[in-house]
This record gives C-alpha cells, structure tokens and sequence, in this order.
C-alpha cells in the first residue's frame, strides 16, 4: 500500500513528538517538579502513530496508563497535554487528571487509564455506539500483554466478537508488565487467544512504522467494514522504567542498548524514506527542530500556567447534582 | 527493640509469622519481581514499593507468588486456598483495584462461613495500599475502608504507626476470618521504636494515643497522627483532647469511644475517606444513639469532599484533612453553648 507524503510527514512528526516530549519528561521529573507516576511511551512510538494514522476524529481509541504516546498520536494537543502532566488548570484535564488520565473526548481520545484492562471493556462499548449510530467508526483499545491477562480484557475480546463489534484490539507486547516478563506472565500465545474468541489476528513488528501502518490498516478496515473485530499484536520494547524511577534490575544490561541501536523506529523510518529518495534528510530535519521548539514552548508555558483554584475541587463531580 | 519503618514493620511481620507458620504465603503482583525478566534475576522489586523485599530469597518461590495481572483470579484464588488449608496474604497493590476483583471478596470470601452454616474458616489477608497525599489521583489514592466495614465477614485494620502495623498484622495473619489491611502509602518510611520479637495486637480494642478532658477525637491511620499534632496546639491553647486510634473499623471499638464522649462531652471524627456512610458517619450515628445525653455540642467531622481525589497539589491538599482543619473543628466544638429551649 503506498503511502501518501502527507502521512508519512505527518506520521513522522507525530512520532518525533511523542519521543521528544517522554524524552524531555524523563529530564524533567527528575528534577521533582513533576507530581505523581509518569510511564514513558519512548520507544513504542510506531504502534501509536501507525495504527492512528488509519484513523479520523470520527473514531475512539482507549489507551493505558502508558498514554502520552496515544493521545499524542489521536491529536491531543502537547501544550493542554504538558500543562496537564503539571497540574495546571490550562491541562487538557484541568489539572484534576494527571498524565495517567489524560483524554480528550473531541478527538476521539477516551483516555489514558489507571486501571490495567480498563480500557477494552469501554471499547466495546464505543464501538458499539459507532455501531448504533452508524457513523462509520471504529475503536481501537491500546492494551499491554500484562493487561492481556486481565479478565475485563478477555470478556471484552469474547462480547466484541459475539456482537460483531468494529473493534479492534491492539495488545502493545514490549515484554514487561512492571517487573514482571510476559514470558512468565501470559500463558499460551495472543495468537491462540484471538482465535479462541474467533477473531483475525495480525502481527507485526512494533519498530517499523510501515509494518504497523499496514497491519492496522487491514485490522481497522476489516472492522470498519462490518466484519468484526481484530487482534493486532505488536512487538515492542521500552526503553525506560516501567514507571519514572525504576531502576530496571530485572533487564539484561544490554537489552534497552540493543532496542535503542537496532529497533529505533525514527532512524529506521528515515532511513527508509530518505533511501527510497521520499524525503531530504533536511526536510526531516527542520521538522525535529520544529518540534523541539514545541516542546521547549509547551513546558515553559506549563511552568508559567495557573495552578487550578480552589473552586475548582467541587467543580464537574456531576453534569447536575 | 530497634528505630523501624512502617516498610519494614510490615516485612518482618510478614518473615516472622511466614517462618512460625509453613501454612502462611504470599501472592501478588511482582511481590517478588523479576520472574521471566531478560536479567534472569528475581525478588528484583519485592513490591512495587519494596515492601515484601527480601521474603523470596527466604522462602522460595513456593511461598511467594509473583502472580500476573489478574486480580479477580488470584484474589480469589487466595480466597480459595484460604478456605482449604493455606493462610493467603495477598497483596492487592492499589486498594482502588478492588474494582477488579470486589466478588471475589465480598461476595465469597466474606461469606463463605455464614452461609455455609458456620463449616468455613478463611484465614485470608488481603494487604493494599490507601490514600491520597502522592499526586496518584482519582484511581490510586482513594480511602476505601468503610466500603469493606460496610461488608459483613470482613474484618478491616487501619494500622497508624510502625509499632502498629507490625502488631496489627501478626493478628490479621493469625485470625480465622478475612481480613482486609490497609496501609497508608503515605507513611511508608516513617518510622519508630518497633519490638525485634513478634507480638499480637488484639482486633477491636481501640488505643487512647492521648488523654484529655475537653474533646475526644477520633482519627483512622494517618490521621491518628495528625490529630495528635492538632491536639499539641490546641493544649498551648488550653483545650485539651482525648485522641482515639481505633485501630480496627470492623470490629469497631464502640465502648472506648462511647467511654470517652461521655467523659468529655464533646466529639471530633477525622476520616480521609469520601464522607458519604464512611467511618465518620457510622461513628456519629452510635454516638448520637447511645450517648445523645453526653454531649455538649454537636458532632463534627473532619473529612474530604464529595469528590474523586484531584491530581494537582493544591487541589489535593485541600481534599485532605489537615492539622488545621482539625484544629478548627476542636475549636469550634467548643466555641458551641447549648441554648436552653423556652
Ligand atoms: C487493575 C490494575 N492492576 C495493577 C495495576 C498496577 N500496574 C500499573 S501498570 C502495570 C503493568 C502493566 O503492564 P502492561 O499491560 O504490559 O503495560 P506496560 O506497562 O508494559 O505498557 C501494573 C501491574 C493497575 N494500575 N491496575
Ligand atoms: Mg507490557
């Protein structure tokens, strides 16, 4: 499938900006100016980004306490994302969220989640609004091999199914829950899981943004289309702590080395592209030195926002009460 | 006896009573850590907090189970095995994950010897962490203790101090019935003067941290210690507080407080949990009942808003009660004179 240039550079800046800003988070709340838990998405940037460059506003994504990636992907503004993981009153949450619980419902974006395996369950249910409503969309849950092993998450692979819902399933396998390998964790395999529930399942390589455009395009089509829904796995790995603050004693010395070396999905997508003569590498360039501008710009202005008031803790408990 | 964090109040219960009793495990998730991990090491977290460090290198991977994210399964499972012969701890992490395995508990282990006729024992202890106070916001910070006060079967400790804790829980691993125990995350690293041997602090008797005339306060876990700086003020100001430490909300230890209300006439509840039927409530409701005669001015309590906890710190904080809010209240309570009706 080709690829329109438009895509691609737009693919290619989401992706630059999810790294620099986890990259820039990491520096950050080492200083202890952030508050709360931070999970940096570094590394995983393709799966976001390749799967919602097949998606419009129209559709919903559900994403994970690992977020920022996600909501980056769908379109949420950096500066409403950063004044949020600040706790000011201009985030995106107004400073009530937290990075973990970043949403934007106008682009389709249901949320970062706390919960491990919270968010297929609201999948299904957003799908089956696009279902009813018969607006051609389709919604995507974000979830991690350790929240394959979630009941919510298998009861809502088994009701997708059974109500033939335009879902699809993306368990993002970077091998890790917390501490804890997925080799040990997960029994069985993704694959056998997806057909026991008796959906398609696709798997590709979480590194190469080609690989997971194409994947997900199928996946999304074919739900989009009425068929039903799909399991999409994708293979990757994090480059940080499981949260901010880890000192990831359970990893191999060299295994974040070698992911960053051999798998960093940028340098392989410009690779790629500059080799297929798509793109300067100049013209791939300025767009790193945009976005580093619009990270610069997003945490000076976080820094400098109102902090929220104290009205604002009574405030949207209810629509009415 | 030696200076001992809540953190290690808590491991050497859990070591003491794991080598009294071969019957005693451990499950939960990366309690140990490290298991399928590229480093091929293990105990690499010994919680996510390091909590249960250390208790796989003693007593091997039979008796401290790294489980997967599965909560509704090994909680029950804990349940299971509590009801056939073991004596589960299992650590829930984040008490706000309940949410994935509330039937688990409330619906079999919590009931399990009642409708059975009396036949069960379920020696189970189900440890999670609590409370607002780290900016971990809406689903990791809530005070869910009287959602398990409210369940019958279940026995629920809210242990405010290192000496506490230990104590509290050596009990919970030893009784026969479910026991939920709750630990403040806040106060992981504080730390006091903790007895080296193990001892048991008895279910249901609460603990006078202070004697006074004017006003009994009543406080859960963190707050037993607030209350106790609120009432070092208010002492230079020459009121002076009885502060409760319940220790356990169910079995509640109803006489010491109606005893105390009696002798001082009037009543403060600090209780961080949301403030609709929560501790504070419940406590009110015996009091006006069995003690209406006693008092001297109106009931008060201290706890948070209506609200799920916010992220930011300054909302937070105002969530909370504090030392001042507390102080408040005890001045207010005795600020009130009874208007004689006509
Ligand atoms: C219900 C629930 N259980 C446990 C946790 C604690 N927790 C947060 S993230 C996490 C690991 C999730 O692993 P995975 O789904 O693989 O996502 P990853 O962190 O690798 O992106 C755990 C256990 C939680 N937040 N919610
Ligand atoms: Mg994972």
């Amino acid at each position: 499938m080709q690829i329109a240039r438009e895509t691609l550079l737009r693919s290619y800046r989401a992706m630059r900006t999810i790294r620099m800003f986890e990259e820039r988070l990491h520096v950050e709340f080492a200083t202890g100016e952030i508050p709360g838990f931070v999970h940096l998405y570094c590394g995983e940037e393709a799966s976001a980004v390749g799967v919602c460059a097949n998606l419009t506003d129209n559709d919903t994504i559900a994403s994970t306490h690992r977020g920022h990636g996600h909501c980056i992907a769908k379109g949420v503004g950096v500066a409403g994302m950063m004044a949020e993981i600040y706790g000011r009153s201009t985030g995106v949450c107004r400073g009530k969220g937290g990075s973990m619980h970043i949403a934007d419902l106008a682009c389709g974006m249901l949320g970062a989640n706390g919960i491990v395996g919270g968010g297929p369950p609201l999948i299904c249910g957003a799908a089956l609004s696009h279902k009813t409503l018969r607006d051609g969309g389709v919604a995507v849950a974000f979830y991690g091999d350790g929240a394959s092993n979630e009941g919510s998450t298998l009861e809502s692979l088994n009701l997708a199914s059974v109500w033939n819902l335009p879902a699809v399933f993306v368990v993002e396998d970077n091998g890790y829950g917390e501490a804890t390998g997925a080799s040990y964790a997960c029994a069985g395999t993704q694959q056998a899981r997806a057909a026991g529930f008796g959906m398609p399942y696709i798997e590709c390589d979480g590194s190469d943004y080609f690989a997971v455009h194409q994947a997900a395009g199928e996946a999304i089509a074919h739900a989009r289309e009425g068929r039903g829904p799909v399991m999409l796995h994708v293979h990757l790995a994090r480059w940080y702590g499981h949260f901010e603050g880890d000192a990831m004693t359970y990893r191999a010395a060299d295994e974040v080395a070698n992911a960053r070396r051999d798998h960093d999905c940028l340098k392989l997508f410009r690779t790629r592209v500059t080799e297929a003569g798509l793109f300067e590498g100049s013209e791939l360039d300025e767009v790193d030195a945009a976005v580093a501008d619009e990270i610069e710009a997003a945490v000076v202005q976080a820094k400098d926002d109102p902090l929220p008031q104290s009205a604002d803790l009574l405030a949207d408990v209810y629509v009415r009460y | 006896m030696s200076k001992k964090s809540f953190r290690q109040a808590i491991n050497e219960a859990l070591r003491q009573e794991m080598r009294r009793d071969p019957t005693v495990i451990l499950m939960g998730e990366d309690v140990a850590g490290g298991r399928g991990g590229s480093a091929g090491i293990k105990d690499a977290w010994g919680g996510v907090l390091g909590v249960t460090k250390g208790l796989l290198e003693e007593f091997g991977d039979t008796r401290v189970l790294d489980t997967p994210i599965t909560e509704a399964s090994y909680i029950g499972a804990a349940a299971g095995a509590a009801v056939t012969g073991l004596r589960p701890v299992a650590e829930l992490m984040f008490v706000d994950f309940v949410g994935c395995c509330l039937d688990q508990i409330m619906n079999q282990a919590a009931k399990f010897r009642y409708m059975f006729g009396g036949k069960a024992r379920t020696p189970l202890v189900i440890r999670a962490m609590f409370g607002a106070g780290f900016n971990a916001a809406a689903q990791h910070s809530q005070a869910l203790y009287p959602l398990f006060t409210h369940i019958p079967g279940l026995k629920v400790v809210i242990p405010s101090s290192p000496y506490e804790a230990k104590g509290l829980l050596i009990s919970a691993i030893r009784d026969d019935d479910p026991v939920i125990f709750l630990e403040n995350k806040v106060m992981y690293d504080e730390e006091e003067d903790v007895p080296d041997e193990p001892y048991a602090i008895p279910f249901g008797e609460a603990n006078l941290t202070r004697e006074g005339r004017d006003v009994t306060i009543v406080a859960f876990g963190r707050m037993v210690g607030l209350a106790n700086q609120a009432a070092d003020r208010l002492e230079k100001k020459g009121i002076s507080c009885t502060v409760i430490d319940p220790r356990t909300t169910s079995p509640l230890d109803r006489d010491t407080i109606l005893e105390c209300v009696a002798d001082t006439g009037r009543l403060v509840i600090v209780d961080e949990s949301s403030p609709r039927c929560n501790m504070a409530t419940d406590i009110a409701a015996i009091v006006a009942e069995e003690a209406f005669d006693t008092l001297r001015a109106p009931i008060r309590r201290v706890v948070p808003p209506h609200t799920p906890v916010p992220f930011a710190t300054v909302l937070e904080t105002l969530y909370l009660p504090s030392v001042d809010r507390i102080e408040a209240a005890v001045t207010a309570t005795m600020a009130h004179r009874v208007v004689e009706k006509v």
